[in-house]
């Protein structure tokens, strides 16, 4: 009966789209294709490359597809359709790396096969014997291409799917990613103005620390990183912390960040447990002792290992999380659109979301409302103290929701800070399953969940976010190649040719031009942003002034700490050095760290929205959300045509250019006036023509929506998806005279 | 009080009341009952603690135990709007006089009580009459009717043949008046096909009735089936015609035990029926009760999400959307009719058409359009909202009571969420329609029916909503509309983008309450423009004038000061 919708609704554009099914193909008679090739960038190489393939139009279950050639080079696997595509060329959002139809071998998640109907996953063993008739290829920004390899010569399919199989799946060295073969040349006037902090000398520090007016010492014997390979080159410590050549350079506390009250935010991982406890108690104990002297005495430590869960946890929730967006074809989306939430919940990915949103919260509490010291520490202190400490200085700092404090804060926490980038990401396809986990895009996460709840707070945008997190596996960047400072000077050098004294070439990440022109760049920016008012020569922050420092009390003078609560509670060695100071509350209270939590929420809710200032989520239930963009922008089920938040951005973008042009109009009108008029840098929030069709898909700018006949997608299965077993189904709307219910 | 006027009188007062608030604990203050509303005040504490509620939502009151022997009373009063309250006070020392309780239950229930209604009473004056909306003849002259095909027919004029049935219907000129007498016999309580909307291109038309009362045995109305032809005919691009039975074909199939049952496709040549799988009334009342269990007072973090899937709510609303959808479909790109039912054609029918009148006609997503449509799909054609509602009724376990308006108000939600910019109206909106279902401030949701309203001088003797709405329409504009006239809306109806519509819901938690509403930011936006607008405007006239005036001044330009208008781009 009604199998309407999906068939006609879903299609592709009918200039390049073949309409037969391959049953229906005979090789014989397709005339000779002109030979086509990839347009490749510089220092790309092509390896192999098979046609006809047909790639299928993941939308429905009919087979449709597009006739190509497929090819696999040192950067990508991509596929050239025989027919001319116009769509590419009149993209706004376009990628200059990669397309639409390109997967930067990075960028493979899973190969599946599929033999003889049957579905299976690819590794290294399975390449060898038989190819598939079909190849499934899962990428990691959650695009699902399926290619058909049966109508070309029996030769070329295996040459192309071993090959793909080989440089997506193997395990390989680092000297292979394409970043040490891509010889782009930077383009050194499209860097916007202001620079990105690298945190890779030691002025950026001090400067760091001028700015949040820390008390803290830098640290430069690391330069050369001889006290450790896994600490970062510079980094900055409390000033009461004396020996640093023991303990193997591990279980620094690390400074992060300052509160204008004085009081500090650091992180360190945990010293080595060796024979002697008491060796481990005594360093933890100078470890907090140095902090807590950073301001008034006071100290709280807490190690995310036994409060958050592991990255062995959050890599297998994530594992789950994403199959429910890697979706081949229409049927398997209604299927699974049925148990949409409990499996949502099943995941727990939303859960680990809200623990860590819930620690960082912790832990700004401490630092803004107790004006303590927080030392957070973890076994290697790279990877949940990056995101707790990352996000607690989102909450407190406005400098970090401007989009460059916000990539200079993912510099200092985590490129400088030494997140092991390249064995969590897994780039290198690693056996060894236990060190991969997608902590970084656990952050991202949080901070979307940050923006789409306060979205007027942050300069960058929720495409930003997702690019992000595209880009980690783009391998053309430096920035998340590495496991360490260490490891990418030492990598560097090596890879550096000879003749040129200068190191490799590698761009970082936040050279967004490398990948988008500056009219796509502009999708970064959120057009809502209230940017602070600037006044005259002004901080960023108006600071209070300064606490009076009071360094010297005697330490007796404090009670004995006694606290319940979540806080790790510090050894009686340590009680004896270190007196805990503002700790009334956590003492008496009797509740769960999430309920204290909720009263300093709930207390900051009741103070009026301050955009500049301290910024909290709500962490119930309906509150924490699923990514949208970045999850659903593939799945052409939920493309909403001429809806989505691309309808806001297109009405706001033009809100804002009439009022900019008014403004001008205002200016030029009033020229000996306009001296005082704004002159802040200004982000280009020119219209951006969004396209000349008029209404575009939810899944803007990413997915370009094929479906120009704006017809609505049919979902098929409803019955299946409620099965009401009582007996209120079967009884009539008009039952007063026999229905008691309660 | 501002609202009510002079009329809402206060009934009692009692001080030392306590109000036990499921999010901050017991506060003491004030309680005062009116003949409209209940009034809690606390002033002792910061911020003042007010609640401000009209007795029109209470479903249920009842004391909570035995008087203890402190003597306290305790009562709770369970609420349409999904909050419950508590109070608790000492049991009044004069026996005589009235305790609150016994004033709340007179003037919450006041049908019980045989007093009418508090719309009844208010007065309040608008300088808009929203009464004159809704204009039947003018709202189809819109639609370019009547034109060849389609005519107006007197038969129901005086509400003999269908009670529930507006005056005015739209039939093919191709059948009499003599014919449709037949076939109002043939349809459950005599709710003929009749039409509801057409499209202005193809005449596809959609078309609203209730089930054929075809039976065990296979009755056959030969006025029905040439009825249904004619309206097949009456479009000339299409030679097929879609039957959408709302229910589940299992529930279809039962009501042939009772008389009822669908269009077989034998009788109906060219018909196609598809049945959209929708509940019944029983089961949504059901679905949202479980809802208020999960969302208030507390939400169970840890099992949320499958907590919300156990109420079925939101597939419920996917199931709706989806039919509307595929309604809307069948018109738009298939060009074909619709004739839509459910039993009765007035829960499930006007849900449908309503939602699928949305997607195709962008009329229905302005302001005045909206209550255009409310007033015709809902109102005129008889949704039982006294029934459904159970307006000053105490009988709260009535079977007949279900939440198929906020439903339909939900899906349109869910419609707007998607399509940001794609209605005239805001969230707030939605939310004041449905807060004043309850309130019984306004005549607009009272009776069953357009005859019932007529006879009760609903429109002489209350205030319409939408004299109250159209007064102050600033409130309730969506600063982002755009007006695309010809847009077709399709909503993606998967249950991911589906979200539970927390600013109604779960409203009454003060922790999920927005800071500052986003569209604050829109509003500012737009208020910027008009005011940069208008200093260029002036700065252009005064230009203008000074040119005109002579050129010699200008050396010494009078320095106007321009304050910088901030912006925030």
């Amino acid at each position: 009966m009604l199998s309407l919708g999906s068939v006609g609704a879903k299609s592709t554009k009918p200039s390049f789209v073949s309409y037969v099914t391959p049953e229906e193909i005979k090789l014989e008679k397709e005339p000779p294709k002109i030979e086509k090739h990839p347009d490749l960038l510089p220092g790309e190489v092509e390896f192999c490359c098979a046609n006809p393939i047909l790639k299928y139009t993941q939308d429905d279950m009919s087979q449709r597809g597009i006739f190509g050639t497929l090819f696999c080079t040192n950067f990508r696997v991509t596929f050239i359709s025989d027919e001319k595509s116009q769509e590419e060329t009149t993209k706004t959002f376009k990628n200059k790396l990669y397309g639409e139809n390109d997967i930067p071998l990075m960028c493979v998640d899973h190969i599946y096969g599929v033999y003889d109907e049957k579905k299976k996953l690819i590794t290294g063993g399975l390449v060898k014997n038989k190819y598939p008739s079909k190849m499934i290829i899962h990428c990691k920004d959650l695009r699902v291409f399926q290619f058909c390899l049966t109508f070309t010569k029996e030769e070329d399919a295996k040459k192309i799917f071993q090959g793909i199989a080989h440089h997506c799946l193997e395990e390989r060295s680092l000297k292979c990613v394409f970043a040490f073969s891509y010889s782009g040349t930077p383009s050194p006037e499209m860097q916007r103005k202001w620079e990105t902090i690298l945190f890779d000398s030691p002025e950026d520090w001090t400067q760091e620390m001028k700015r949040t007016r820390a008390n803290c010492r830098l640290v430069t014997e690391n330069e050369n990183f001889e006290l450790s390979q896994r600490l970062p080159k510079y980094f900055v410590i409390p000033s009461a912390l004396g020996d640093l050549f023991s303990y193997q350079g591990k279980g620094f506390p690390i400074w992060c960040w300052s509160h204008h009250s004085g009081c500090a935010l650091f992180k360190a991982s945990l010293p080595p447990v060796t024979q002697e406890d008491g060796d481990f108690q005594k360093h933890l104990d100078i470890m907090l002792n140095a902090v807590a002297h950073n301001y008034l005495y006071s100290a709280k430590t807490e190690d995310l290992s036994e409060s958050l869960p592991t990255i062995q946890d959050i890599q297998q929730s994530y594992n789950k999380f994403k199959q429910f967006f890697l979706i081949e074809n229409s049927t398997d989306f209604w299927l699974s659109d049925v148990k949409w939430f409990s499996s949502l919940e099943s995941s727990g990915w939303l859960d680990i979301i809200r623990q860590c949103l819930q620690k960082a919260v912790e832990v700004v509490e401490c630092l803004e409302k107790d004006n303590t010291n927080v030392l957070i520490t973890e076994e290697e202190g790279t990877d949940l103290c990056c995101v707790i400490s990352s996000l607690v200085q989102i909450m407190l700092d406005p400098y970090y929701r401007t989009l460059m404090g916000f990539q200079s804060l993912v510099q200092k926490e985590w490129v400088a800070g030494c997140h092991a980038f390249l064995d969590r990401c897994n780039h290198l396809h690693q056996k060894d399953k236990e060190c991969h986990s997608p902590v970084f895009l656990l952050f991202l996460e949080c901070v979307w969940q940050l923006v789409q709840q306060h979205s007027p707070a942050f300069q960058f945008s929720e495409t930003y976010l997702t690019v992000l997190s595209d880009s980690v596996d783009v391998p053309v960047f430096s920035t998340f190649l590495f496991n360490s400072a260490h490891h990418r000077e030492s990598v560097m050098k090596a890879e550096s040719p000879l003749a040129q004294s200068s190191p490799l070439s590698c761009p970082t990440v936040w050279d967004w031009s490398v990948q988008f022109d500056s009219k796509a760049q502009n999708f970064f920016f959120n057009p809502l942003y209230s940017e602070k008012v600037k006044h005259e020569k002004a901080v960023r922050k108006a600071h209070k002034p300064k606490h009076q420092r009071q360094l010297s009390l005697p330490s007796t003078a404090f009670k004995p700490p006694s606290k319940k609560g979540f806080f790790k509670d510090e050894t009686d060695s340590l009680k004896k050095i270190l007196r805990v100071k503002r700790l009334s509350r956590w003492m008496g209270s009797p509740d769960s760290p999430a309920a204290t939590t909720r009263g300093f929420y709930e207390s900051w809710k009741q103070r009026p929205l301050d955009y500049h200032g301290l910024l909290l989520p709500c962490l119930d239930g309906p509150a924490v959300r699923v990514w949208m963009q970045r999850y659903l922008r593939w799945i052409p089920e939920v493309h909403i045509m001429g809806g989505g938040s691309v309808a806001v951005m297109t009405k706001l973008m033009e809100l804002l250019s009439q009022v900019q042009d008014l403004k001008r109009v205002l200016e030029q009108r009033d020229s000996s006036q306009a001296v005082k008029l704004d002159h802040r840098p200004y982000i280009q929030h020119r219209l951006l023509s969004f396209g000349s069709s008029g209404r575009l898909s939810s899944s803007f700018p990413f997915a370009y929506s094929r479906n120009r006949s704006f017809k609505p997608i049919i979902p098929t299965g409803l019955m299946q998806s409620l099965m009401v077993t009582d007996s209120l189904a079967s009884q009539e709307d008009e039952a007063s005279s026999f229905v008691s219910l309660v | 009080m501002e609202e009510s006027g002079s009329v809402d009188s206060v009934e009692s007062l009692s001080k030392d009341v306590t109000y036990i608030c499921p999010f901050i604990g017991p506060v003491r203050g004030s309680l005062t009952v009116t003949n409209y509303r209940l009034f809690f005040r606390c002033t002792d504490r910061e911020p003042v603690f007010g609640l401000d509620l009209p007795l029109g939502a209470l479903s249920r009151a009842e004391k909570i135990g035995a008087a203890t022997s402190r003597g306290d009373v305790s009562y709770g009063l369970v609420c349409k709007d999904m909050r419950n309250l508590r109070f608790v006070h000492k049991e009044l020392e004069d026996s005589l006089k009235k305790s609150a309780f016994e004033v709340l239950m007179k003037f919450a229930f006041p049908v019980s009580n045989n007093m009418s209604l508090f719309a009844f009473e208010y007065k309040q004056v608008f300088p808009e009459n929203g009464w004159k909306v809704y204009d039947p003849l003018a709202e189809y002259k819109r639609q370019g009717l009547p034109n060849e095909s389609w005519r107006i027919s007197k038969v129901n004029d005086h509400y003999e043949l269908c009670d529930s049935y507006p005056a005015a219907l739209f039939v093919p000129v191709t059948i009499t008046d003599e014919e449709l007498r037949r076939v109002f016999s043939f349809r459950a309580k005599g709710r003929i096909p009749v039409l509801s909307w057409i499209h202005p291109e193809s005449q596809a038309a959609v078309v609203r009735a209730s089930q054929p009362m075809v039976g065990q045995n296979g009755r056959r109305c030969k006025e029905d089936e040439k009825l249904l032809q004619a309206i097949m005919d009456a479009n000339a691009q299409s030679h097929k015609l879609f039957i959408f039975d709302a229910r589940p074909s299992v529930n279809a199939a039962a009501n042939k035990m009772k008389g009822g049952g669908y269009e077989s496709e034998d009788a109906y040549q060219n018909a196609e029926l598809v049945f959209l799988d929708i509940h019944n009334i029983h089961v949504m009342r059901e679905s949202l009760r479980k809802l208020k269990e999960v969302v208030y007072p507390n939400i169970e973090e840890s099992h949320w999400l499958s907590n919300l899937e156990s109420t079925h709510w939101l597939e419920h609303i996917k199931l709706i959307l989806a039919g509307a959808l595929r309604i809307a479909d069948k018109v738009e790109s298939g060009k074909t009719s619709v004739v839509v039912h459910c039993s009765d054609g007035w829960d499930r029918t006007p849900q449908l058409t309503s939602l699928a009148l949305i997607m195709l006609d962008s009329h229905y997503r302005t302001i005045r359009g909206f209550q255009i449509l409310l007033e015709k799909e809902w109102l005129s054609f008889g949704h039982r909202f006294q029934q459904r509602v159970g307006h000053g009724d105490r009988n709260h376990t009535d079977a007949d009571r279900s939440p198929i308006f906020l439903q339909f108000i939900d899906c349109v939600w869910q419609m707007t969420r998607q399509f940001p910019a794609a209605f005239e109206f805001n969230e707030y909106f939605l939310i004041t329609i449905l807060d004043h279902l309850y309130s019984c401030l306004f005549g607009t949701f009272l009776c069953n029916s357009e005859q019932q309203r007529l006879k009760e001088e609903v429109p002489k003797r209350t205030v319409s909503l939408w004299s109250f709405v159209n007064s102050q329409l600033e409130e309730f504009v969506n600063p982002l509309y755009v007006h695309y006239p010809s847009h077709v809306l399709f909503p993606t109806v998967g249950i991911r983008h589906l979200q539970l519509w927390v600013t109604y819901y779960i409203r009454w938690n003060p922790r999920m309450r927005p800071q500052e509403p986003v569209h604050q930011r829109y509003k500012e936006l737009l208020a910027k423009r008009a005011e940069l607008q208008k200093r260029v405007e002036e700065l252009q006239r005064e230009a203008a004038n000074r040119t005109a005036s002579s050129s010699s001044e200008r050396a010494g330009s009078p320095t106007r000061s321009i304050t910088p208008v901030q912006t925030f781009v």
